[in-house]
């Protein structure tokens, strides 16, 4: 199977890998980089766990082909600390019970990053919105629509991660 | 086209835990020399908050920060036997579990402390933050991590305590029938308010106001966390959710989550709980367990506040739009009940 060559940057690093022709993101980030964050849920773009941001804008990894994010900026959760300084949505999500089993909560934290830099006072309604391509079976979403408010309120979001 | 409002109640007695044959789990713990203590389970963190409860159980029972404490689950092959995270067990067998073994270690760990002080271990006690003093003497001090460090490298003692909590098996009288299969219950009432549309059969869940009694709730916010997650899935169930829509007849089945419905986040309702604490004598620090029964009564109160709407008595699960339009028109229009004031 051929193999092709992609550069990009994941988390402000630059990084180089090879990519198999149709290989999907969410497995070239994990299992090709290592970034086990982004999880593997539906793999068919229904529940939203594998979300990350591409320059900026939600993506499901596992629809995307890995070999379009050359020259592109990822995004990941892992990339939302800073050092051992959790990013507000995290700090948020943690202090608000927003995470039962935690499988949702790296989609649900990259969706709502995504909306935050774009629109850092979202109301209630807005963030629903953001959140609404993303499953989670256990919390009734409601602590996670309370810590996004939250975050958004704590006004740092935007300033590191 | 018109909104009915409707109002349903439900209520729920609860038995915490089962007995089929005896139902047993174990825990063990024991300290590393510097003082921390792992507790080595089988029972599985489901998401709902097992290792944190179990955690707090230990943290307390040792006398030692929580911080001090790791909780390791989920290995069958290493961690001692458990029957498994159901039927709302968790805290309660597991806890109690927890607790007989941590005062075993403390047990343990006091002996140690004692020797190196040269006092009675009987006249010792811990402040939570790490250190052990005799009573009435806080200058007559060692850390948990001294005691434990000597224990392993001066004494020779092992600082570890081995817990198991078990409901017998109980057997069926033959001459009454009576038996006891659980010592304790748990018990909640929940009000749930809908919307339905009669042209659509849509059902819009307005707002949810329960009450649950739980023995003690060892962690509020963990509790009221599980307990407004518990009641999206019993909305969940009562009205989208279905792997056999039409069952017998296998068509229409889900196949992904495409077509698997649930609820989304623009389709939740404003929940008000109140936590109603009566410590159950048997129960960990008087804990029972939320479990099953946060999502239970949310589904007879919803199938309850359809017909307080529009008068459609539905019987089977999930309340489809289909099967309200249907009974509506079987009923000659919606004909909420007479409402007694």
């Amino acid at each position: 199977m051929a193999k092709k060559p992609v550069r990009f940057h994941l988390n402000g690093s630059e990084k180089a890998v090879f990519v198999e022709d149709g290989q999907n993101l969410l497995d070239m980030l994990r299992r090709g980089i290592g970034d086990l964050t982004p999880k593997y849920g539906c793999g068919q773009g229904t529940c939203g766990t594998c979300t990350v941001l591409i320059d900026g804008e939600p993506h499901l990894s596992c629809l995307t082909l890995a070999e379009t994010v050359e020259g592109r900026q990822l995004t990941t959760t892992a990339g939302l600390a800073s050092g051992n300084r959790l990013h507000a949505l995290q700090a948020a999500f943690m202090e608000g019970f927003a995470a039962q089993c935690g499988y949702c909560t790296p989609g649900m934290l990259m969706a709502a990053k995504a909306l935050l830099d774009r629109n850092p006072n979202p109301s209630r309604q807005e963030v629903v919105e953001a959140i609404s391509g993303n499953i989670c079976r256990c919390t009734g979403y409601e602590p996670i629509i309370n810590a996004i408010l939250e975050a958004a309120k704590s006004g740092d979001a935007r300033h590191y991660g | 086209m018109a909104l009915h409002r409707g109002r349903g109640f439900a209520s729920i007695n609860y038995p915490i835990g089962m007995n089929l044959g005896g139902d047993p789990s174990q825990a063990l713990v024991h300290s590393n020399p510097g003082g921390k203590f792992m507790v080595a389970l089988s029972s599985i963190d489901l998401g709902q908050g097992m290792k944190s409860v179990t955690r707090q159980i230990a943290a307390e029972t040792l006398g030692v920060p929580v911080e001090d404490v790791y909780v390791d689950t989920a290995d069958s092959d290493t961690g001692p036997h458990c029957m498994g995270s159901f039927a709302s067990r968790g805290t309660h067998r597991v806890g109690n579990a927890v607790i007989q073994a941590a005062l075993e270690a403390r047990s343990v760990m006091l002996e140690a402390a004692a020797e190196e002080l040269e006092v009675d271990p009987a006249d010792l006690v811990t402040d939570g933050k790490g250190n052990i003093h005799v009573k009435g003497a806080p200058s007559k001090s060692i850390t948990t991590a001294e005691a434990c460090g000597a224990a392993q490298f001066k004494q020779g003692r092992t600082v570890s305590g081995r817990g198991i909590f078990l409901i017998p098996l109980s057997e069926v009288d033959p001459e009454t029938g009576e038996m006891t299969p659980v010592s304790c219950f748990a018990h909640a009432a929940l009000i749930v308010d809908v919307d339905v549309d009669d042209e659509t059969g849509e059902i819009d869940v307005v707002q949810m106001n329960s009450a649950y009694e739980l023995g003690r709730a060892l962690n509020p916010r963990l509790v009221e966390q599980q307990l407004i997650g518990g009641a999206w899935m019993g909305m969940s169930h009562a009205a989208w959710e279905t792997t056999e829509p039409y069952y017998p007849e296998r068509s229409h089945g889900p196949l992904d989550f495409n077509e698997y419905l649930m609820p989304g986040p623009g389709d939740i309702a404003p929940h008000d709980i109140a936590i109603l604490e009566r410590p159950a004598p048997d129960g960990p620090f008087g804990g029972k367990g939320p479990g099953e029964m946060c999502a239970n009564p949310v589904l007879p109160a919803m199938v309850n506040a359809v017909f307080n709407a529009v008068g459609v008595r539905i019987d089977e699960l999930p309340i489809t739009p289909e099967k309200i339009l249907r009974g509506i028109r079987a009923n000659g229009g919606a004909r909420p009940p007479a409402r007694r004031n």
